[in-house]
């Protein structure tokens, strides 16, 4: 038995090995195939450039990083709101029955393809843009739309489990001192459960801005800083996506270098979200 | 309890497995007696070049043995290659100058790219010269070319792929000094079914896909261009503009592997993997 258990306790460290040298090795790739475009180009040359024309050998990924932010940005500020709405609700407001229909459409969305999420938005977002604003449909806008429904799941899980671990007492103690539900909720509930709703942003900006395919089938991937939230961007992950099918060379170093930034993006929210105090109140 | 263990011992194991097979050594060609067991060098056209590998594959299903190494260049790269016999054979994507025409040449296929817009649209056709302004950006509505007002939504490729390669070098979008022209709040997508649905959707946008891949699709309308209509007569008859032949050269009269290599593109078989691609077949 004994001997039994330890071989099963080492194929599982071998698993969780292979897991992080799993990060390791891409990690590690990436940076080894897009340092030197970097270095050619100049770190400060290639964040601010403002032209990409990767077969001209110009590549500027300023446009992309605006891009990305843009989008993500417009996620946030539709999807925000909503999740943490709705994280209220299924926390405070909803009666079992009811949230037993919510929760499982909820981890539905969660579920479906993201290749899903932008067919529907080229289907029906793209045109009905098109149609209200007279343009050509695929924008910041379209991006942020699709991106917002597709971080509500993100939003509503992690901000409902902080909403829910508010030591009861908090809630008990408002009502007793004779503030309602809703004050109990906004000024007592809500607020000891803020450092889990910011984590949950946090994650939810961090799938808005490593969400690709959607992001491609909608946004027009135009190279250039965007004049309005109406106008065709290019996100870097986008950058990445659309042209890797047939880069070569020098190119697809260019592209490399392109995750590198995003992965730096990516990482820097990770930070983040491991930064923010855990429990609730603190 | 013990289910749970076993489980994990399961998952694990797949795992490790999935993780090991991945190491397992190539296995290794003999080296065959017959005259296809050597091997040849391509070179030239990056426009070819992506097709000249799938027809080097699908010849090397039936002759395992051949070694055909395949390099891009440029066509400037691949004549003068099969020029100087530093290269079994060369690819180009134009036709030759009449100074090169001491190569032996053939044509392997016929790139044709079809201009689309919207079946919507009132435009019948456009001038090479008009195309290249809407392109550049320097003609931004419909009504400047003689359709309805509207803002010209002007979708591309993305950098990199062999159809916009082709669209702005044989528009003139590309110039010498100035590179790619194309306006850069252009619509890019990523696939010829990106661009098609796009242009279907937007009736002010205007659209390029390889005629192969645009000529039975109804949701868009192809556009003639110098007022010659985009189809395969007139693409054969090399009237319609946007279009260029793929061509294979040899210094001599090819012999050995070069042979059969040119033999079977030119064979029925060849040529399915060319119109497969959605270029035109060179040999009808």
């Amino acid at each position: 038995m004994k001997a039994y258990e330890r071989v099963i306790q080492l194929v599982l460290f071998i698993s969780a090995i292979i897991a992080v040298f799993g990060v390791i090795l891409i990690s590690y790739f990436i940076i080894s195939e897009g340092y030197p475009v970097i270095r050619k180009v100049g770190l400060l040359d290639f964040l601010s450039g403002n032209r990409w024309a990767p077969t001209q050998g110009v590549y500027g990924i300023y446009p992309m990083i605006v891009g990305s932010l843009l989008v993500t940005a417009g996620a946030l500020v539709l999807g925000v709101p909503i999740g943490i709405g709705c994280a209220i609700f299924l926390a405070e407001l909803a009666k079992p029955r009811i949230a037993g229909i919510l929760r499982p459409g909820i981890e539905l969305l969660a579920g479906i393809p993201s290749v899903i999420y932008g067919l529907y938005g080229l289907a029906v977002i793209v045109p009905f843009i098109r149609k209200v604003f007279n343009n050509q449909g695929f924008s910041v806008l379209a991006g942020s739309i699709v991106l917002a429904v597709m971080i509500l799941p993100t939003i509503i899980n992690v901000s409902e489990s902080a909403i829910r671990s508010v030591p009861r007492d908090y809630k008990e103690a408002s009502l007793s001192l004779g503030s309602s539900h809703w004050q109990s909720i906004k000024n007592v509930i809500v607020p000891a459960a803020r450092s889990g709703i910011t984590a949950a942003v946090i994650l939810g900006m961090g799938r808005a801005i490593g969400e690709t395919m959607a992001v491609i089938m909608i946004v027009g991937n135009s190279p250039l800083v965007p004049e309005s939230i109406l106008s065709p961007v290019r996100t870097l992950t986008g950058n990445i996506g659309i042209e890797m099918g047939y880069a070569g060379g020098e190119h697809q170093k260019a592209l490399f270098a392109t995750g590198i930034v995003l992965f730096v993006f990516i990482m820097l929210l990770n930070i983040a979200a491991h930064l923010i105090p855990k429990k609730a109140g603190e | 309890m013990r289910i749970k263990k076993t489980l994990a011992f399961i998952c694990a194991a797949v795992l490790l497995i999935g993780a090991l097979t991945g190491c397992a050594p190539a296995e290794t060609n003999e080296p065959a007696a017959n005259g296809l067991g050597e091997s040849i060098t391509i070179n030239g056209s990056t426009s070819v070049q992506p097709l000249a590998e799938e027809l080097a594959k699908a010849f090397k299903e039936k002759n395992p043995d051949a070694t055909i190494d395949i390099q891009g260049g440029g066509s400037g790269v691949g004549i003068k290659s099969a020029a100087d016999g530093v290269a079994d054979i060369g690819m180009s994507s134009r036709d030759l100058k009449p100074e090169e025409k001491s190569l032996k040449e053939f044509k392997i296929a016929v790139d044709g790219i079809a201009v689309i817009v919207n079946p919507t649209n009132e435009i019948q056709g456009l001038s090479m010269e008009q195309i290249l302004k809407i392109y550049t950006g320097e003609i931004t509505d419909w009504k400047e070319v003689g359709g309805k007002e509207g803002k010209i939504t002007v979708v591309t490729r993305e950098e990199g792929s062999g159809t916009r390669g082709a669209f702005i070098e044989l528009t003139k979008v590309e110039s010498k000094s100035e590179g790619d022209r194309t306006v850069a709040s252009a619509i890019t997508q990523g696939s010829t079914g990106a661009v098609i649905t796009t242009v279907a959707g937007d009736p002010n946008a205007i659209g390029y896909a390889s005629f192969g891949s645009a000529k039975e699709n109804t949701d868009i309308k192809l556009i003639s261009v110098d007022g010659k209509t985009c189809t395969e007569e007139n693409i054969y008859a090399g009237e319609y503009k946007i279009s260029r032949p793929f061509l294979m050269l040899t210094q001599a009269e090819p012999t050995g592997l070069a042979k059969a290599f040119l033999d079977f593109i030119l064979s029925e078989e060849g040529q399915t993997v060319v119109s497969g691609h959605n270029y035109l077949k060179a040999v009808k």
